[in-house]
């Protein structure tokens, strides 16, 4: 009878996670020891961004296989939210489908010495915690723009623009927020914060600009010469990837720059919530801080560097994040970003 | 069976500390419903601006109901604290956008203003406020019901800080209230114990007035105390002049008898008639012995709360007591020997003299003739003034009974006497602060021994 029920139990974990969301990569790190523990991890990080951390935690806990899940924030969120799949912890930098997921209840409450040392704005209640900040920043070809200085500010920026369009034509990237989560979120922040980013997306809209879906991507076609300037890209990718390169200039600019979350969660229904929370113990601990800022390459939650950089705004962990998830009100904002496009 | 009645210091903290129970409670209920409401008027103070915020954004137009959700009326409900948040905004009672599953209001028609309630949501429980608008689509009114819930996690911490720190108030304030009823206690009952001490301490003569400060919740009981101190003494004095009245005319007519009685002893030449008239005076003798003493101990209880203080020569005085008993010794063959060092003392001529002459006529009265009397005085402190004499002792019984008014010796029978000589003695041993003591003689007989302090 036992046996026949933890058969059924298998089969419907089995059915759970091999069901309906696409997986991009999906990687099992054996356990360095005896195994007697599997840690399920989710996340929109690429796995060999957090390897170094993974790694060093195996290395403390022999005794655990890692199985790394990779999808795109979307897919992640629908993996929790319609599917409840068997994760331990879900890491993703979509912090407004995150902070869903933790308001809608489908984070478990979780406390240790590691969370209760974080800021109050670096985590929301017990449910939801960031161990990375990312600033998004503008890139910059120097050779593209010319004898141009670089921009400071967006009205920097709109000025440069509206004053040699020819130069700029073809050669702007920014996400797309209709397909990307991540360029949604920055826009809607951006929006937010500043009227100019309507003025911005009005200019660039007459600019024929490239619309993408990754930071990656965008970094890729400037280092290429295909574009002169990108905005809003991921400052944690760029940095890494342009700092040997001259050409490449990397702008936090000066009227606000915003900075992203990379948060993590432990999900209601999963396996082993002790394992989850302790490799996030793991990431928030100095360790995981040391290997999460120097091997992966994400600044650590540090809360001197943010009063160091007056221009830095934290996009904050609250109920606000649920505001442009709502359908209304993202078909109003897609369709103003559509119109301000599209107006030339 | 009666029950004793509690004591008033009981009484007195155990109803302050009832009262101070009770205020406890009370200021701990206060102080949580108070809270609890203020908690609450806030955040629904909140919700109901988010709620608001949202209802005005709502627009009409030809397509159907639009609404633009403002960001920081959500943004704002996290203001307070980390509370998760859901809206639901129904048209038509068709849901809009939000969450369909949002509990709606539990009496239809929400109005203009929010209306809140309390609802379980999902796996928690919610506040909501709920806010009904008509917006024109297509020229018509359609109703439109805004509702925007939180959870009470933040309100509820606030709650338990509160109830904390309200149970911690009440349970100082007991605290604080108990020690300060202790002390009133003391301090109300102070009063009365003192004045308790100051009635004790008084001697057993000592029927002065009551003068002692008290508050005037006791004048009265000093005012009852001080009543019957006054009757017991008036009833005492009346006593006392009645014993000391009737003792003097019933001796002034005894010695008239037995003045005559004498004369006609002298002049009566039958022998018959000579013996009737000697057992005449010496009744005669023992009723005026007997009124003296009445009129000694009358003149000891009433000098003694009041006795003079002055310097006695007791050698004189023993001597002119010695030889005021030479003629009654004399008819009985008494030789009185007196022993006396010079030694004085302090205290009062007449009761010492009246016990001396008590402890010498006893002397005589239970002495054989032809026997012996020493009178000894040692000075020293206490001076010693000791009778001894060779009669019948004291046959084994207790010397303390002796010394009671009115008390005689089971040997002693056959002799008159009214039993006062003894507790006279006893009595002016008291007055003087010293004391008075009896024991058999060596060689048979009685040793009286007064003992007073030295001057």
């Amino acid at each position: 009878m036992r046996a026949a029920l933890l058969a059924l139990g298998l089969i419907l974990g089995i059915a759970g996670s091999a069901a309906g969301f696409t997986v991009e990569e999906e990687v099992r790190f054996p356990a360095p020891g005896t195994e007697r523990r599997e840690l399920a991890i989710l996340s929109t990080t690429d796995t060999g961004v957090l390897k170094p951390v993974i790694a060093a935690f195996q290395k403390r806990f022999p005794d655990v296989e890692v199985h790394y899940t990779v999808a795109n924030s979307q897919e992640v969120f629908a993996a929790i939210h319609d599917e409840s799949a068997a994760f331990d912890l879900v890491i993703s930098s979509a912090m407004d489908l995150q902070m869903k997921l933790a308001n809608d209840g489908f984070a478990a409450p979780y406390r240790s010495a590691a969370t209760d040392a974080l800021p109050g704005w670096a985590h929301w209640q017990d449910r939801l915690f960031a161990f990375a900040q990312e600033n998004v920043v503008l890139i910059a070809s120097r050779r593209a723009i010319g004898g141009l200085s670089l921009p400071q500010t967006r009205r920097d920026l709109i000025d440069m623009l509206r004053d040699d369009p020819e130069r700029f034509r073809g050669r702007i990237g920014t996400y797309d927020p209709e397909l990307s989560g991540a360029g949604y979120l920055f826009a809607t922040q951006d929006a937010r914060q500043s009227d100019s980013f309507w003025r911005l997306a009005e200019v660039m809209g007459g600019l024929a600009p490239r619309l993408y879906t990754s930071s990656n991507a965008m970094i890729t076609d400037l280092e290429q010469g295909r574009l002169a300037l990108a905005y809003n890209v991921l400052g944690s990718y760029a940095g890494p990837r342009l700092a040997s390169d001259d050409d490449a200039a990397v702008v936090e600019l000066e009227d606000y720059t915003l900075t992203l979350l990379r948060t993590g969660l432990i999900p209601v229904g999963a396996p082993d919530p002790a394992l989850g929370g302790g490799f996030l113990d793991f990431l928030l601990g100095a360790e995981g801080r040391r290997l999460v800022g120097e091997e992966a390459g994400l600044p650590p939650i540090d809360e001197v560097a943010l009063s160091r950089g007056p221009h830095l705004r934290p996009m904050r962990l609250d109920p606000g994040l649920l505001v442009f998830l709502d359908a209304i009100k993202r078909q109003a904002f897609l369709d103003e970003w559509a119109a301000a496009l599209q107006q030339n | 069976m009666r029950r004793a009645p509690l004591s008033l210091r009981l009484r007195l903290v155990l109803q302050l500390l009832g009262i101070a129970a009770v205020l406890a409670i009370v200021l701990y209920f206060t102080v949580r419903t108070v809270a609890d409401q203020a908690a609450e008027a806030s955040q629904d103070g909140v919700l109901g601006a988010a709620t608001l915020a949202i209802a005005e954004s709502l627009q009409g137009g030809d397509d159907g109901v639009s609404v633009d959700l403002p960001y920081e009326a959500f943004s704002i409900l996290g203001s307070i604290s980390a509370d998760r948040v859901f809206y639901r905004i129904d048209a038509r009672g068709l849901t809009l956008t939000g969450y369909d599953d949002l509990p709606l209001p539990p009496e239809a028609g929400a109005a203009v203003a929010p209306v809140f309630y309390t609802s379980p949501y999902r796996d928690t429980e919610v506040r909501v406020a709920a806010v009904a608008r008509m917006v024109l689509v297509a020229r018509k009114p359609v109703p439109v019901l805004v509702m925007v819930a939180q959870t009470r996690q933040g309100q509820e911490a606030i709650a338990q800080r509160v109830a904390q720190r309200a149970a911690a108030i009440g349970l100082g304030s007991f605290v604080l209230a108990a020690a300060l009823s202790l002390l009133t206690a003391g301090s109300v009952l102070g009063p009365i114990n003192r004045l308790a001490a100051a009635v004790a301490r008084r001697g057993p003569q000592d029927l002065r007035a009551v003068d002692h400060p008290t508050p005037v919740e006791l004048r009265p009981l000093i005012t009852a105390l001080n009543g019957f101190i006054a009757r017991l003494r008036g009833a005492l004095a009346r006593t006392e002049t009645f014993i000391a009245e009737a003792a003097h005319h019933i001796r002034t007519p005894l010695a008239t008898v037995r003045a005559r009685a004498e004369i006609a002893l002298r002049q009566s030449q039958s022998e018959e008639m000579r013996e009737s008239l000697r057992a005449v005076i010496r009744a005669v003798e023992e009723s005026s012995r007997s009124a003296g003493q009445l009129l000694d101990h009358a003149t000891v209880v009433a000098r003694s709360d009041r006795l003079a203080d002055e310097s006695v020569d007791l050698a004189k005085l023993l001597a002119a007591q010695a030889d005021a008993f030479l003629p009654t010794a004399d008819l009985k063959d008494l030789t009185l020997r007196v022993t006396a060092e010079p030694a004085r003392v302090q205290g009062d001529r007449a009761l010492i003299e009246a016990a001396l002459r008590n402890l010498i006529d006893n002397a005589i009265k239970y002495s054989p003739p032809e026997t012996m009397i020493d009178l000894a005085l040692r000075p020293g402190d206490p001076v010693l003034i000791e009778v001894a004499d060779r009669g019948r002792g004291l046959s084994g019984q207790k010397p303390g009974r002796l010394t009671k008014r009115f008390a005689r010796g089971e040997n002693a029978r056959d002799v008159i006497g009214s039993g006062l000589g003894l507790t006279i003695v006893a009595e002016v041993a008291a007055a003087h602060g010293g004391r008075f003591d009896l024991t058999e003689r060596e060689g048979g007989g009685t040793c009286a021994r007064l003992y007073l302090p030295s001057a």
